[in-house]
């Protein structure tokens, strides 16, 4: 019944900030701190959006350039760059995303923090971006590369 | 409490094969087993599971226990360290939740 095996840890590297791709990262870290294991967040480059309070309840789904866009058929990319055809993704996967009662961006993080993830922003991205730790959300660290090196030791780690 | 869970049936990962044969008394001694000491907050979430597997069939998920009823997420993994998505079920008796929120 009571394993006896290691403890299990999970690092997570969330590279990217469009809407899509930000909750991949966050639903594996909430499914990983609800079965008790230790989570680790890296968010870096891009990925910072969804830890960045100005930033994280506006992400948007690309719709040019993204070999996905089929809502019905494909959306060709002569289409896709019609102003507003963004905006329009955007709220169709909003919608979908609260219809199966996934939280927005900014509380979903606000919940893994509450849950006990560690969430760290990438010194180096945050530097080029010109961003400060009181621009991230509560909760969250500045790291650099290698001391998340570090915590990842001996981690099972996902890059995203 | 050995004696209380001898005639319970488990699965390989110790939750409760079958969730007609729970009851108070095995909350408490699933509870032990765990290292889950029950207070009056632990038993808010277990009789929230119970009401929503006799209305769904299944153990709710986290985001249901925290939107409906007034214990918030932080608490929540306070009250069962050991990761409240396995161990509200098993102590009350359901299955592993199938949400993955």
């Amino acid at each position: 019944m009571a394993e006896q095996k290691a403890p299990r840890k999970l690092c997570l590297i969330a590279s990217k900030g469009s809407l899509d791709m930000a909750y991949p990262p966050m639903i594996l870290a909430n499914a990983a701190r609800m079965s008790g294991i230790e989570t680790h967040i890296f968010f870096t480059f891009w990925g910072l959006d969804i830890i960045t309070k100005k930033k994280m309840n506006g992400l948007n789904v690309a719709v040019v350039g993204n070999p996905n866009m089929h809502p019905w058929v494909h959306i060709p990319t002569i289409i896709g760059v019609i102003p507003f055809m963004s905006e329009a993704a955007t709220w169709m996967m909003n919608r979908e995303i609260a219809k199966l009662d996934f939280p927005p961006v900014g509380e979903f993080m606000e919940m893994l923090v509450d849950a006990g993830a560690h969430i760290y922003g990438c010194k180096m991205s945050m530097d080029m971006m010109k961003l400060k730790k009181e621009d991230l959300i509560d909760g969250a660290s500045v790291l650099g590369a290698m001391e998340f090196m570090d915590i990842a030791e001996g981690a099972q780690i996902i890059f995203v | 409490m050995a004696d209380v869970l001898a005639t319970v049936k488990f699965d390989a990962e110790g939750y409760m094969e079958d969730a007609s044969a729970w009851n108070e008394k095995v909350a408490e001694a699933i509870a032990v087993r765990e290292s889950v000491k029950l207070t009056d907050r632990h038993w808010v979430v277990i009789k929230y599971c119970r009401d929503t597997f006799t209305k769904t069939g299944e153990a709710p998920t986290l985001r249901n226990i925290t939107k409906n009823t007034d214990v918030q997420t932080k608490e929540l993994y306070e009250l069962f360290p050991g990761g409240p998505g396995k161990l509200a079920a098993k102590i009350s008796g359901l299955k592993k939740p199938t949400g993955c929120i």
